[in-house]
């Protein structure tokens, strides 16, 4: 394939396409750590079903992102040289997706608000300029609309639950509210390209974001934290939290130490 | 080595592939489950189309290669399997033979039609065991991408439901 990828705006694009990648691995993997955890068979099950959901995601974006970046110092870009070989700083994910999964309901609340912005985020994305990001949109969004309703069933459940649980996922939506800021503010090379229509603007899909999840946090009886408090950022420039680092360490430990290894 | 046209030849894969099964419900073929888009062969050289199910359903890769060893069992060797994601795959495209196929394997097929928010929120899911429609949803995931969980309340037998996608 001749992919013209000089000019800035395919910059940008791979750049887009992989802070979606990113996402939704960082998002999958911290997930798939419950496995055999769960607090039920069925709750084991469907957290992890939701973690296979968002790696298969990743793929369809890390094999775009591939073919879009050609070669880099000779190697060709495949979904696993750009899951597997690039550092932290290269990592462009949301930070709420790395932090750690803490007690059931503070992932439950993870999966929620993350799954809530992927909603708004795929919804528009349909209407990408760009074919084959609007046809993974497309096929994702089916997906986490599940998610968006299992994880909110969650909310209310616990939120609306027993005493304990209340006060859990109340402390719980205190500690993550900061992270949730990012979602919603354009960094420089998303604003490039949205004026060429292949990405969306951030911004424009806080208003129904926030609509849902409060939505949903009333419902719960939990109390929604001040909306314009101090929010924390810097994920999709690179600036991370010290826990991508274990999380990168464990999941690119084998194709480190053995290189092109494969089953 | 007898020279086959075109539509014999795409005729004869389109048999094939009804006996190319899904390795998580073997009970439903690649045809059943709608997966296949379009089946070209020009000259020596073939090519199948196929919309993936889930983003994540590890069984696509085996279907993949399954495709692949029928058709080569069935002399057909050159094919090249491309994967198309949009239009996504729906559970719309699944065939009436597939969903009777399933209930009779003990999976309740996909209810509604069409993917219809306002409908999976009163969704009625009959039991494939007894066919009573007094039954409850256990979990919204189950053992694979594409099913839920569910238990008839007459004759509490838990059974699995293939969701509408």
């Amino acid at each position: 394939m001749d992919t013209q990828i000089t000019d800035h705006t395919s910059n940008h694009l791979i750049d887009y396409t992989l802070h979606l990648a990113d996402n939704s691995l960082i998002m999958g993997h911290r997930l798939s750590e419950w496995t055999g955890h769960g607090p039920s068979l069925e709750q084991d099950i469907a957290i992890t079903n939701i973690a296979l959901d968002l790696i298969g995601q990743a793929r369809n974006f890390y094999q775009y992102a591939a073919t879009l970046s050609g070669s880099k110092n000779g190697q060709p870009a495949t979904e696993d040289t750009l899951a597997y070989l690039r550092d932290g700083h290269e990592f462009k994910n949301l930070l709420l997706t790395e932090l750690p999964n803490g007690h059931w309901g503070k992932s439950i609340l993870k999966i929620f608000f993350f799954s809530s912005w992927q909603y708004f985020v795929y919804q528009k994305l349909i209407y990408s300029s760009d074919k084959q990001v609007a046809a993974i949109a497309e096929k994702s969004l089916k997906e986490v609309t599940y998610h968006v309703r299992w994880s909110g069933e969650w909310v209310m459940r616990l939120g609306d639950g027993t005493e304990e649980s209340h006060e859990k996922i109340q402390e719980a939506l205190d500690n993550l509210w900061p992270y949730t800021g990012e979602m919603f503010q354009p960094v420089e090379w998303e604003n490039e390209l949205n004026t060429g229509s292949a990405g969306i603007d951030v911004q424009n899909i806080k208003e129904d974001w926030l609509k849902k999840v409060s939505g949903i946090i009333e419902k719960a009886k939990l109390q929604l934290p001040d909306v314009n408090a101090w929010m924390q950022s810097g994920g999709k420039n690179g600036i991370h939290t010290e826990h991508l680092g274990y999380i990168l360490t464990e999941m690119q430990f084998l194709q480190r130490a053995y290189p092109g290894c494969a089953w | 080595m007898e020279t086959i046209s075109k539509n014999i030849t795409e005729e004869k894969i389109w048999e094939i592939l009804e006996e190319v099964y899904d390795p998580e419900i073997p009970v439903l073929s690649v045809i059943d489950l709608g997966i296949v888009r379009e089946v070209n062969a020009e000259n020596d050289s073939i090519e199948i189309i196929i919309t993936p199910t889930y983003s994540g359903c590890p069984a696509m890769d085996v279907i993949s290669m399954n495709i692949r060893m029928a058709l080569i069992q069935n002399g057909l060797g050159d094919v090249k399997i491309r994967q198309q994601l949009s239009p996504a795959w729906t559970t719309d495209w699944m065939t009436e033979i597939g969903k009777q196929k399933l209930t009779s394997y003990g999976i309740a097929p996909p209810v509604s039609k069409t993917f219809d928010k306002e409908y999976l929120e009163k969704l009625i899911v009959p039991c494939p065991l007894c066919h009573s429609k007094n039954t409850k949803l256990i979990s919204e995931f189950g053992s694979t991408s594409c099913k839920a969980l569910y238990q008839c309340n007459d004759c509490r037998e838990p059974f699995d439901y293939f969701k509408c996608h």
